[in-house]
């Protein structure tokens, strides 16, 4: 039996001091036409040798191929220690530090992750994360309404990830709250300010300012920011972590900075595991604080005066508000925080900005190896970070296919997102992706291209 | 005390084994758009980063190395073969939005524990796709109302919850922008179905039901419930909470259900991770298969592909970017198979048998049970009001003196009915030498309550730290370190 201890002899102590004769009878007040055995599908169990081979068998099928697709999900380098420290059964099979005494570890790192991530977005605080990055997006927009009171609006730029309006729109649809599309100009590809300029009524509660957005592209934040501040209306940035190792920080876009910071934590050393488990993160302004949902750790003393860290602000959270608390909230993503704690540490502020300066350089030498091909062009003309809109003269799903059996994920198509972009491909090239591979990728497409 | 990370920093220090070789440039983007000032984030060695964190780590209580009998928790071993699984080559470096021809290995497994949870269950279909079991309550509530919606029943605007019922629960219903209305307990535990016959009528969307419930019992009027709960055109939600009490045994489909999450993170003993990251999937009868959330795996002559919003119109809707937490499904996956067949049942056989072992030894000690006359179910309440009423001594001092003791402290004042609760789940993965261990400190604390009592109330004295300010923790703020603090 796995997994569990029990001898025969020990079984029967425990029935004898229960006072019962055999397991069965300690489900006798459950109904018994209640009482189903039978599992027609689950299968006999497999022992761990078992196991290991059916599982590397299936990993395997799945191959290894040379990523330039971003997307919302990067392949970066993750330092060997980040996940052989958070792997440690210590911080693995921990749970919520509820029992604060016994769980300092766990809340002094939570601490001094909250610190890490309050200053690489430029706000006041953090909290202890949340799911991902797009259900964050949610949990930002209810905030943003809670602390507008009547204002229902919120202003969803075209140019964010489309999953990150699909998720939102599932989470607070229930709730009154409308999502209003803003276009984005077809050269820049960046938010088209005219139109939001006409969209910012009285009504709306907050902007969202993607940065990058979907396509790479860098908005003008600063203007957006003092734009919607003027009229009123909430920012919420939506960010990439690891690009504010170099580019300017939220809390300092405009005048004041945006209100609420939100993102995926996946490229601060999370691996990309088809789509998770990751973290989402969010920050805002001190103001804002007993609006946040989540988790938060606090410091403070113990009973002799020693530093010591515990959960804060509880009473803004399910377990004691219950239909009044800020988000139905409770376990985060403790685990994937650990780790990137750990990656933030390892790599430093120095580390991190290389990082995300080669993921910036080697896009470039990408986007100037494809274009180079007749036929692959830009999209758009905004400088990038580390992704790039490429319009391309084939049918791109048939290229992608072409290119995966080659080894290689070309990139994300656009199309089935965005009508007007056929023929488009979101690419990206990390700090990982080297000029071979890069070349290889080109010698690919061109060959590709001029089939036609 | 451990000093914090920043203040072992040293303003130049680079780790150059992770500072990657090149010399790139950012020239083409506009000074504007650039950092002026570095983040605040330490500069410290490879050994100084790693050294912490070890450290840290040592400072906590974990299943690895103490008993953890955490009720509604079930804190069960965490197999290190699932972790392994997750992290080969194959599965950890597939990007999310790569074609599913390339992610075929993992949808396999997916798939296999989408249909094990439904066997298990005894529901139509099950989507994988939520995150925790907050975010499994909210897709099973969200579509009870996408259910109503789609036949135009417009008037039901009240979800029944419990007052037993976790936190979550309400939280979740007003999310999905319905009121809540509390049904009362009984004394013996049950739902007092009188009561719940009162509340229920043509405004009720539906009811969520924990069973066996976060008291320590079998709800046994669960079918009369569930006849009362349809027969006014409502729905039943299932909150698979304490799953691991009937694992194998009953399936939620058969007591009268409509929609399930379970928690993967409990029953299947993925990760607690310091607090997730969890899985709650859901499971559905016929009449909601429609609504659930996408991606939805399917399978067609032995291809798996991933379906969206645009192949299933009434879903509703995603709840993260990708495909929910793939790599704890995969742990949950890898569990699943070592339990096999006949392993399922006996989780639910040996979870109860501790439970009911812990609570007969501990009535024989002379503690109170919340509910004497019921057997437990995977966990069981105690009351400490007695020891309270006549030493002064609280649960939260019998916690932290657990503590001292080496055990972590079990649930405490959850469920809020029960005075001075414990709430204990011991587990099936524990031995018998491990539940001893821990009755006798209940008993040595029962002595030192009234032999010692300023000693156990100022209680944890062998932790890194002393109970803690809470209340200072909340007036004066400090969530971010700041260096002039310091």
């Amino acid at each position: 039996m796995p997994f569990i201890p029990h001898t025969e002899e020990e079984t029967r102590l425990m029935l004898e001091a229960i006072g019962v004769r055999h397991i069965d009878e300690l489900f006798d007040e459950i109904p018994a036409d209640l009482i189903n055995e039978k599992l027609d599908y689950v299968p006999p169990a497999l022992d761990e040798a078992g196991i290991r081979r059916l599982s590397r068998k299936s990993a395997d099928a799945d191959g290894h191929y040379i990523n330039f697709i971003g997307a919302g999900a990067y392949e970066h380098h993750i330092p060997a220690a980040v996940w052989q420290i958070a792997t440690r059964g210590e911080f693995y099979s921990a749970y919520t530090p509820y029992q604060a005494e016994a769980s300092q570890g766990t809340l002094q790192l939570l601490y001094e992750y909250q610190s890490m991530m309050a200053s690489l977005t430029g706000m006041d605080v953090s909290n202890a994360s949340l799911y991902e990055g797009a259900s964050a997006l949610a949990e930002a927009v209810l905030m943003a309404v809670r602390a507008q009171r009547r204002k229902q609006r919120i202003l969803m730029p075209v140019s964010i990830h489309p999953a990150y309006r699909e998720t939102t729109e599932t989470i607070v649809k229930n709730q009154g709250i409308s999502l209003s599309n803003i276009d984005y100009a077809s050269e820049s590809g960046t938010i088209d300010m005219s139109q939001l300029s006409d969209e910012l009524g009285d009504d709306v509660a907050a902007l969202v300012i993607p940065q990058p957005n979907y396509f790479g592209a860098l908005e003008e934040v600063d203007a957006l920011v003092d734009l919607a501040h003027k009229r009123g209306c909430l920012v919420i940035a939506v960010v990439n972590p690891l690009s504010l190792a170099i580019l300017k920080a939220p809390g300092e876009w405009g005048e004041n900075g945006a209100d609420i910071v939100i993102g995926e934590g996946q490229s601060l050393g999370i691996p990309l595991s088809s789509g998770g488990p990751y973290f989402g993160f969010m920050c805002c302004t001190q103001k804002l604080v007993r609006q946040m949902p989540g988790r938060l750790i606090g410091r403070t003393v113990d009973a002799d005066g020693k530093q010591g860290f515990t959960l804060t602000l509880q009473a803004r959270e399910q377990h004691i508000r219950r239909s009044k608390a800020t988000s139905n909230i409770c376990t985060n993503q403790g685990l994937m925080v650990t780790a990137a704690t750990l990656y933030m540490s390892l790599m430093g502020p120095a580390g991190m900005a290389q990082a995300a300066k080669l993921s910036h350089a080697n896009t470039r030498m990408l986007v100037e190896k494809l274009t180079a091909i007749e036929g692959v062009e830009v999209a758009f003309n905004s400088p990038v970070f580390h992704e790039c809109v490429l319009r391309i003269n084939t049918d791109v799903d048939d290229l992608i296919r072409a290119i995966t059996a080659q080894g290689i994920i070309a990139g994300k198509p656009l199309e089935s997102d965005y009508e007007e972009l056929k023929n488009c491909l979101l690419v990206c090239a990390t700090e990982l992706r080297t000029e071979a591979e890069m070349d290889d990728y080109a010698l690919h497409l061109e060959r590709i291209v001029s089939k036609r | 005390m451990t000093e914090l990370i920043f203040e072992q920093s040293t303003a130049g220090r680079i780790n150059n084994a992770q500072f990657l070789a090149g010399t790139p440039a950012i020239d083409d983007i506009p000074e504007s758009l650039l950092r002026k000032k570095r983040p605040g984030l330490p500069e410290v060695s490879e050994m100084q980063a790693v050294r912490h964190y070890t450290r840290l780590s040592q400072l906590n209580f974990s299943i690895d190395t103490q008993f953890y009998p955490l009720g509604s928790c079930t804190m069960k071993h965490n197999p290190r073969i699932c972790n392994e699984a997750a992290m080969y080559d194959g599965f950890s470096g597939r990007h999310p939005s790569a074609p599913d021809s390339t992610g075929q290995g993992v949808l396999s497994c997916l798939y296999d524990l989408q249909e094990i949870l439904k066997d298990i269950s005894g529901m139509s279909e099950v989507s994988l796709a939520p995150m925790a079991g907050a975010q499994g309550e909210f897709t099973g509530i969200a579509m009870i109302r996408a259910y109503h919606e789609a036949r135009n029943d417009d008037a039901r605007e009240e979800i029944l919850v419990p007052d037993a019922a976790h936190g979550t629960n309400p939280a979740t219903a007003v999310m999905c922008g319905y009121k809540v209305r509390e049904i009362p307990t009984l004394d013996n535990g049950d739902v007092d179905i009188d009561a719940l016959r009162e509340a229920i009528g043509p405004q009720t969307a539906g009811l969520m039901l924990t069973n066996p419930s976060t008291l320590g019992v079998f709800e046994t009027q669960i079918t009369e419930i569930a006849e009362l709960v349809h027969g006014a055109g409502g729905l039943l939600y299932y909150d698979g909470a304490n799953m691991n009490a009937i694992l194998g045994k009953v399936k939620p489909g058969e007591m009268g259900f409509d929609v399930i999450h379970l928690n993967l993170h409990k029953t299947f003993s993925t990760p607690h991770g310091g607090g997730g990251p969890g899985a709650g999937p859901v499971g559905v009868n016929e009449r909601l298969v429609p609504f659930l959330p996408v991606p939805k795996i399917v399978e067609s002559s032995g291809e798996y592909t991933l379906l969206d919003k645009k192949d299933c119109p009434q879903s509703i809707g995603r709840l993260s970017c990708f495909m929910g937490n793939t790599g704890i499904l995969l742990r949950a996956w890898v569990y699943a198979r070592l339990l096999g067949h006949d392993g399922m049942k006996r989780v639910a056989d040996y979870a109860t048998l501790n439970a009911n072992y812990m609570k007969a030894k501990l009535e024989q000690a002379g503690f109170e049970m919340a509910y004497k006359t019921r057997r437990a179910t995977h966990e069981f309440i105690l009351t400490l009001k007695k020891e309270k009423a006549e030493t002064g001594v609280t649960a939260m001092d019998f916690a932290k003196r657990l503590l001292d003791k080496g055990y972590h402290a079990p649930t405490t004042y959850f469920p809020l009915l029960v005075p001075e609760c414990f709430l204990i789940e011991p587990t099936e993965s524990e031995s018998l030498e491990e539940l001893d261990g821990f009755i006798k400190a209940m008993e040595e604390i029962q002595q030192e309550a009234i032999e010692q009592t300023e000693m156990v109330k100022s209680a944890p004295h062998s932790l890194p730290v002393r109970r803690l300010d809470d209340v200072r923790a909340a007036r004066q703020l400090d969530v971010v370190w700041q260096e002039e603090q310091t």
